[in-house]
C-alpha cells in the first residue's frame, strides 16, 4: 500500500478517535437542559467530562495538522472552502471551553447560568456542522482547478448535508446520554438511560437515512458494508441500552461513530473532495498528498507515538473511571 | 472593490491580532506550569504546608489562564487553512510536519496530564501526581519547540526543494528542518521569555499581598522566587536574544537593518545602536538621537569591526535578485518594536535586581513606591513579549516565506474580504469579552490569597484528601 492511501485511513482514523471522544463531550454538554435539574445535577454532568474535554478536544488539533502535513491540498481546500462554518465551530469551540472551567469560578447562579446556555450552544453548534461539513465533502462542492471551493455558503445547507448534520448531532446527543448514565449513580444515571432510549430511536431513524443515502448516492459495496455494520452496532447500542448495560451500550455507540465515519470515508475513496462541478478538479489521495518522503516521516512518528499515547490516554480514563455521584460534588469544595 | 473589504489586508490584520492574544496566554501557562511543578516537588520533598499552598494558589491562577491559551491555539491551528490557502499549498509538505509533531507528541502529552493534574489529587499516589504536572510542563515547552521550528522555516526556509510541476517547496530533511539555526536561537530565547512573563506575575501578586502585611509566610518566599527566576531567567532570555540576532542577521539581513533603521551600510564604530530617535515616523530621516557606537556591529557580527548592511543597499540586492518591488519592512514599526522589546525586558529584569537587593537578609522596604513599582511591573515582561513578536513577523515582511512566498501572495483567493471582516470582528468581539472575564477572574483569585493549609484530623491524625470537582 503507498503511504498515502495509509495516511488517507490515518486520517480517517484521528476523525474517528475525535467524534467518539469529543462526541460524547458534545453530548454530554447539549444534555444539561435535559438531564440537569437543578445545580448539583448540572455539576454532576459537567464533571463527567470535566477532566477530559482537553484531551478529547486535542484530536482535532492533532488531526487538522496531520491534515495539513499529509495532505495539504486537501486541507487548504476544505478549511478555506469552509470559511464560515469552520468559523462557527472554532466560536462554539472557545465558548464551551472555557465555560467548562470558568463556571464553577464563581457562586452566583446568574454567572453559571451564562456559562451552562453557552456549553450546551457551544456544543450543540460543533455536533451540527462537522456532520453538515463531512457531507458535503463526501457529496462533492464546487472547485475551480486550483482547486478552490468556488461555492458559497448557503451551498452548504444543501438536503444531504442537513441530515448529516442533523445525523452528526443525534449520534453525539445519544452517545453523551448514555455516558452519562456510564459515568454517574443513582437518579440522573436512570433518568440519562430513559432519554437515551427516546433520543436512541430517533437517532435511528435519522442516522439510517442518511447512511442509506450516502450508499445509494455515494457509496460503493465497501461503503455498504461499513454502513450495515454501523446499523446493526446503533441498535445494538439501543437494545443494550434497553437492558440496562450501559458499558456495551456505550461501547457500540462508540463502534456506530467509527463505522459512520468509515461510511463516508470510504465513499469517498479515493477521492478526498471530488468536485461536483468537474470530475477533473476533484481533490484525490494521489493529488492532494505530499510528498513519499514527508509522509514516511510522518508514518515514523505516528509509530512510535500511536502506542505510547494510547497508553497513557487509556490509563487516564482508568484513574477517573469512578462513577460520579451527587453526594461527591455535594461533599466536595468548590 | 472597497478597499476596507481587502481579503489580504483583514486576514493579515486577524492573523496578528488573533496571534498576538493567543501568545499573552502561552507565555503564562508555559511559565506557570513550571513554577507550579517546582512548588509541588518542594513540597514533596519537603512536606511543608506553604509549599502546598503555593502550589494550590498558583495552580488556580494557572487553571484559569490555561483555558484561554488552549481555546485561542485551535483559531490558531484552523487559520493557515482558512485564511492563507496558498500558503498552505505551498508549504503544507514541510511546515505540515511539525506542527503535526507538536499535536501527536506535545499537546496530547499537555491535555491528558493536566486532567490528571487537576482531578488527581485524591486519586493518585502522591508521587505519580507530581508526575503529571512536570509531563504537562513538558508538553507545553514541546509545543513551543514544534511552533518555533515550523516559524523558523517562514524566517529562514531551509531543508526543502521547490517542486516547479506542484508549485509547492517539498521537505528533504526533517533532522535539518528541526535544527533550524533560527529555531536554536529562538526556542530558548522565547521560553526562558516566557519565565520572565510567569515571574513577572508572581512578583506582582506576591508584592500585592506583602504590600497589604498579609500572607507573608507564603507570600515571601514567592516574591524571592520570582525575582531570582526572573533575574536567571532574564540574563539566559539576552544571552539567547544575543544568539537569535546573529542568526537572524545572517538569514535576514534586511531584518536587523530594519531593526535599526539603517539605511546605509555602516562598519565598526558608525554601526552605533540608538537608544532612542526623534525623526520623521516614517523613520527616513532623523533629528536627534542617542547613539551606542560599535554595539550594532557587535549584536549583528559579535565583532567591533564588523559591517552591518543598510537597507538601500538591501533593498538593491532583492531588487535584483527577487525582481523589482519593495522589500523593505515597515521601518518605525521594526524601529520601535525592537526598542521596546528590549527596554521593557531589561526594566523588568532591574524591577527583579533591584527588589532582591532591597530584600536581602531578611529586609522589608518600607516606601510604599517600591511596592507599586513591584506591582505595576507585570506588563513589562508581557508586552516585552509581543512587540518582540511584532518584530520578527513585521521584519520578515513582504514576505510569509522569505524569498520564497510573498505575504500578499499566500493568502486564499476564494474567501471575500466581507467573510473575513465578519470572522475578524467575531473573534475581537468574543476575545475582547475573555480577555475581561478572565482578568477579573485572576484577579479575584489573587485577591483571595493562598488557601488555609489543610489541617490533619485531631482523631485519625490523617490531612484530608484534596477533592477538585467543577
Amino acid at each position: 500500500m503507498e503511504l498515502n492511501i495509509l495516511w488517507f485511513w490515518i486520517i480517517a482514523a484521528m476523525f474517528i478517535g475525535y467524534f467518539v471522544l469529543d462526541g460524547f463531550d458534545f453530548g454530554v454538554g447539549m444534555s444539561l437542559p435535559f438531564l440537569g435539574r437543578d445545580d448539583t445535577d448540572r455539576r454532576v454532568l459537567i464533571n463527567t467530562i470535566g477532566p477530559v474535554w482537553d484531551l478529547n478536544e486535542t484530536w482535532v488539533i492533532v488531526a487538522g495538522a496531520s491534515l495539513f502535513a499529509a495532505f495539504p491540498e486537501w486541507y487548504a481546500t476544505m478549511f478555506s472552502g469552509f470559511y464560515l462554518a469552520l468559523l462557527l465551530i472554532l466560536l462554539a469551540l472557545i465558548v464551551r471551553g472555557v465555560s467548562f472551567e470558568y463556571r464553577h469560578q464563581r457562586p452566583e447562579s446568574e454567572w453559571k447560568k451564562w456559562f451552562d446556555g453557552m456549553i450546551v450552544v457551544g456544543s450543540a453548534v460543533p455536533a451540527l456542522l462537522w456532520g453538515v461539513a463531512f457531507a458535503n465533502v463526501v457529496q462533492g462542492v464546487q472547485l475551480d482547478a486550483g482547486h478552490n471551493f468556488t461555492g458559497s455558503f448557503f451551498d452548504l445547507l444543501n438536503p444531504y448535508a442537513l441530515l448529516g448534520g442533523l445525523t452528526t448531532l443525534l449520534l453525539f446527543f445519544t452517545h453523551g446520554i448514555v455516558f452519562v448514565s456510564l459515568k454517574t449513580e443513582g437518579d440522573i444515571r436512570e433518568r440519562a438511560r430513559k432519554l437515551a432510549v427516546r433520543s436512541g430511536l430517533v437517532t435511528i431513524v435519522v442516522a439510517a437515512s442518511f447512511l442509506l443515502w450516502t450508499v445509494l448516492a455515494f457509496g460503493s459495496l465497501f461503503t455498504a458494508v461499513f454502513a450495515a455494520l454501523a446499523a446493526v452496532a446503533l441498535i445494538g447500542s439501543f437494545l443494550f441500552n434497553l437492558k440496562g448495560s450501559e458499558g456495551w451500550a456505550f461501547t457500540l455507540m462508540a463502534a456506530t461513530i467509527g463505522l459512520a465515519v468509515l461510511t463516508l470515508f470510504a465513499s469517498l475513496f479515493p477521492d478526498v473532495m471530488p468536485a461536483s462541478n468537474d470530475a477533473a478538479n476533484s481533490l484525490t489521495i494521489a493529488n492532494a498528498s505530499s510528498t513519499p518522503y514527508t509522509l514516511q516521516v510522518m508514518s515514523w512518528t505516528a509509530l512510535i507515538a500511536a502506542p505510547v499515547i494510547f497508553l497513557y490516554q487509556g490509563w487516564t480514563y482508568w484513574v477517573l473511571r469512578k462513577r460520579v455521584s451527587r453526594g461527591t460534588i455535594e461533599a466536595a469544595a468548590h | 472593490m472597497n478597499e476596507w473589504l481587502d481579503p489580504l489586508l483583514l486576514s493579515r490584520w486577524q492573523f496578528g491580532l488573533t496571534t498576538v492574544y493567543h501568545f499573552l496566554f502561552v507565555p503564562l501557562t508555559i511559565g506557570l506550569a513550571l513554577t507550579v511543578a517546582i512548588f509541588q516537588s518542594a513540597w514533596v520533598r519537603t512536606d511543608k504546608a506553604k509549599y502546598l499552598q503555593l502550589t494550590h494558589f498558583f495552580g488556580k491562577i494557572f487553571l484559569i489562564n490555561f483555558a484561554m491559551g488552549v481555546v485561542t491555539g485551535i483559531v490558531q491551528e484552523f487559520q493557515f487553512g482558512m485564511n492563507w490557502s496558498t500558503y498552505s499549498r505551498f508549504v503544507g509538505d514541510v511546515f505540515g510536519a511539525p506542527l503535526a509533531f507538536e499535536g501527536i507528541v506535545a499537546f496530547f502529552l499537555e491535555a491528558t496530564f493536566i486532567g490528571l493534574w487537576i482531578f488527581g489529587w485524591d486519586k493518585l499516589p502522591r508521587g505519580l501526581h507530581l508526575a503529571t504536572i512536570w509531563l504537562t510542563t513538558v508538553g507545553s515547552i514541546a509545543s513551543a519547540y514544534f511552533i518555533l521550528a515550523a516559524n523558523a522555516f517562514m524566517q529562514n526556509p531551509i531543508a526543502f526543494r521547490i517542486n516547479e510541476a506542484r508549485g509547492r517547496a517539498e521537505l528533504t530533511d526533517i533532522g535539518e528542518l528541526l535544527t533550524n539555526p533560527i529555531a536554536l536561537a529562538s526556542f530558548p530565547h522565547t521560553i526562558f521569555a516566557c519565565f520572565m512573563v510567569s515571574s513577572g506575575l508572581i512578583i506582582s501578586v506576591a508584592a500585592w499581598h506583602l504590600y497589604r502585611k498579609q500572607h507573608a509566610d507564603t507570600m515571601r518566599p514567592a516574591l524571592k522566587f520570582g525575582m531570582w527566576m526572573m533575574v536567571i531567567s532574564g540574563a539566559l532570555t539576552t544571552f539567547f536574544g544575543d544568539s537569535l540576532s546573529l542568526a537572524m542577521t545572517a538569514a535576514q539581513p534586511m531584518k536587523m537593518a530594519a531593526a535599526e533603521a539603517m539605511y546605509k551600510t555602516a562598519t565598526g564604530a558608525n554601526a552605533s545602536f540608538s537608544l532612542f530617535t526623534l525623526g520623521t515616523p516614517d523613520g527616513v530621516s532623523e533629528l536627534f538621537s542617542v547613539r551606542i557606537p560599535y554595539l550594532l556591529s557587535f549584536l549583528s557580527t559579535h565583532t567591533l569591526d564588523g559591517t552591518v548592511e543598510g537597507i538601500n543597499n538591501l533593498q538593491a540586492q532583492y531588487a535584483a535578485l527577487y525582481g523589482p518591488g519593495d522589500y523593505t519592512p515597515t521601518i518605525w514599526i521594526t524601529y520601535w518594536a525592537f526598542r521596546w522589546m528590549i527596554g521593557l525586558g531589561i526594566a523588568h529584569i532591574l524591577v527583579a535586581v533591584v527588589g532582591l537587593w532591597l530584600t536581602r537578609g531578611g529586609r522589608t522596604p518600607a516606601a510604599a513606591w517600591v511596592w507599586k513599582v513591584a506591582i505595576w511591573s507585570f506588563p513589562f515582561s508581557l508586552a516585552s513579549m509581543s512587540v518582540g513578536w511584532i518584530f520578527t513577523e513585521m521584519g520578515r515582511q513582504p514576505w510569509l516565506v522569505f524569498g520564497l512566498l510573498k505575504t500578499e501572495s499566500g493568502v486564499s483567493p476564494n474567501v471575500s474580504g466581507l467573510e473575513i471582516l465578519i470572522s475578524l470582528i467575531a473573534f475581537t468581539l468574543i476575545y475582547g469579552v475573555l480577555a475581561v472575564v478572565e482578568f477579573r477572574l485572576i484577579l479575584r483569585a489573587v485577591r483571595q490569597g493562598p488557601e488555609d493549609a489543610p489541617v490533619p484530623d485531631p482523631l485519625t491524625g490523617e490531612t484530608p484528601q484534596r477533592v477538585t470537582v467543577y
